[in-house]
């Protein structure tokens, strides 16, 4: 009861106060339209129906929630998930390049750690790249890859899951060099105490430590994943996918779709985060995490 | 008391002198020091004096900057990697993510000692310590006495013949520090383990050791050798007698004349 209290409350307060402000917006933006709709038409609507038609427009500036809600639902629930429509069938799409580029990325991440735990020189000739390659924009960067994987004869995929690697290995890299780091000073001077090789000293030490740190870093890395297979998904006129659908729906002024396709992004970002965030928890237990 | 035997720890002009960015400071000068087998050695000082340092040197955690020392007849490098002795910190050090009797196989395991072997020994030394029963619980499960004792067994579990603590009671409240000061005693007698024990309290020293080296800051050095003329059986109330009080003075007095109540 406490957790409804605590978190739930907040959270839906929040959440009502977007809802409204939302539908003010809607209003206000859709309004210059509906003015022009209606002086053609020679209509002199009341308050009453001219607000209803502000936010039944089929393509508004600002879809009302309700439209968007509606657009979703059907679009989810309603369709087949083979139909191209369907937000589950464009979800699965980016969800499976991002579920690729993430493990790529986590495992580059690692390695990346490893080696600059290990051997000084490289912490020092690679961390600036490291940190370079997150200021390029990811934007520019995208078209390129996918052009020039393109170029030799690899397609669909890898080249999207590249792309979100491209932006998950990062925060993978940066939490595991802390991470690798953790152990307490007291903690390494008992392994050499035992006369531990570096090896154990890893296995036995480090690589335990770093765990939570892992997963923090993952659940970054996870939500960045997402975002380069969506991003990954634009330049290259993809057919499926939530950012096939998001441009297609600014090809077409489909605002609706545009939005619900963001509503499916947003889900899928946060089931992934919250799956990162349950796997975390139940290691951290089957670790003798003191329970919360 | 056992002049006989070969010395365990045998030092002579150690010295070490720390480069800082305030200039060079001299954690330990000229210290001559032998350790006999299955003595009880305490080293008592104010914080500065060297106490930790020399421990540390012992066990190769530190390396001197003048003077040599041996470590069972070999340098403390040799020893540390013939695992010649056991370490307690000042905290426990557990690993969190271990269970206690995987915490006291730690170096079993780093050793590689077979699983029957690990699993004998693990339940030896955690009877020895009286933590039978635990063996299951992770380290948050237990007080702050019962994980220092989990951290002795650790130590004792390779059966290295030479215990070195740093202050392994320092974080614990008066009451519980008694019982395990108590039990380290009982654990002595039955190990016939040699003990090197750093402290700052002149009661757990006098009541625990043969021989109580006073030392004193800047630089850090002895200043003073007690042999302690207590039976090696002590009940806790040996404390009141005239005889524990007359060695607690000499070891006051002894940190006095180092001028260990400065500033």
């Amino acid at each position: 009861m406490d957790s409804f209290r605590d978190k739930i409350v907040p959270v839906t307060s929040i959440l009502l106060g977007v809802v409204v402000v939302w539908y003010v917006m809607a209003v206000v933006l859709n309004t210059p339209f509906q003015r022009d709709l209606d002086r053609r038409a020679n209509e002199a609507p009341g308050v009453v129906e001219f607000l209803g038609k502000t936010l039944s427009q089929p393509k508004p500036t600002l879809p009302a929630p309700h439209q968007v809600a509606t657009n979703f639902f059907e679009n989810t629930f309603l369709r087949s998930v083979t139909s191209n429509r369907s937000l589950v069938y464009n979800a699965w799409v980016t969800l499976s390049s991002t579920l690729l580029g993430f493990a790529f990325g986590t495992a580059l991440g690692i390695v990346i750690a490893v080696g600059i735990v290990h051997v000084a020189t490289l912490e020092r000739s690679l961390m600036p790249w490291i940190i370079a390659s997150q200021t390029i924009p990811i934007l520019a960067v995208a078209p390129m890859i996918i052009v020039v994987l393109a170029a030799i004869g690899i397609t669909g995929l890898i080249p999207k899951a590249l792309i979100s690697t491209y932006l998950s290995f990062f925060p993978v890299a940066v939490g595991m060099v802390k991470g690798l780091r953790s152990p307490e000073i007291m903690h390494l001077d008992l392994m050499h105490t035992y006369n531990a090789s570096r090896a154990q000293t890893f296995w036995k030490l480090r690589v335990p430590a770093s765990v939570p740190f892992l997963f923090t870093s993952m659940k970054v890395a996870v939500a960045a994943s997402l975002v380069g297979a969506i991003v990954g998904e634009l330049p290259t006129g993809a057919v499926a996918g939530i950012g096939a659908k998001l441009l297609a729906g600014a090809y077409y002024s489909q605002t609706i779709d545009i939005w619900s396709a963001l509503v499916a992004g947003s889900v899928v970002a946060a089931l992934l985060v919250m799956v990162v965030g349950i796997a975390g928890r139940l290691v951290d237990r089957a670790m003798g995490g003191r329970p919360a | 008391m056992t002049g006989n035997s070969p010395a365990v720890v045998s030092a002579s002009k150690l010295g070490l002198t720390f480069q800082t960015n305030d200039g060079p400071v001299q954690a330990l000068s000229n210290v001559d020091l032998t350790i006999g087998k299955g003595e009880f050695v305490s080293f008592i000082g104010p914080s500065g004096c060297g106490k930790t340092t020399l421990l540390r040197v012992i066990a190769d955690l530190e390396k001197p900057t003048a003077g040599t020392i041996s470590v069972n007849g070999m340098t403390p490098e040799q020893a540390r990697e013939s695992r010649a002795y056991g370490y307690v910190f000042q905290a426990a050090a557990l690993f969190p993510w271990r269970t206690i009797e995987r915490n006291v196989g730690l170096p079993l395991e780093i050793i590689g000692l077979s699983r029957a072997e690990q699993a004998e020994r693990i339940k030896r030394t955690l009877e020895l310590v009286n933590l039978s029963g635990f063996e299951k619980k992770y380290p948050w499960q237990l007080s702050g006495g019962m994980q220092q004792r989990a951290s002795i067994a650790r130590a004792l579990a390779f059966d290295a013949d030479l215990l070195l603590m740093d202050e392994p009671f320092g974080a614990l409240d008066e009451i519980v520090r008694d019982h395990l000061n108590e039990q380290l005693l009982e654990l002595w007698e039955r190990t016939n383990k040699t003990i090197c024990f750093v402290t700052h309290s002149i009661p757990e020293a006098v009541y625990l050791s043969t021989r109580i080296v006073v030392m004193s800051p800047r630089p850090g050095r002895v200043s003073d050798i007690i042999e302690s003329t207590l039976p090696k059986k002590r009940p806790l109330d040996i404390r009141e007698t005239p005889e524990f009080l007359a060695i607690a003075a000499r070891v006051r007095d002894g940190l006095r004349a180092g001028h260990s109540y400065d500033d």
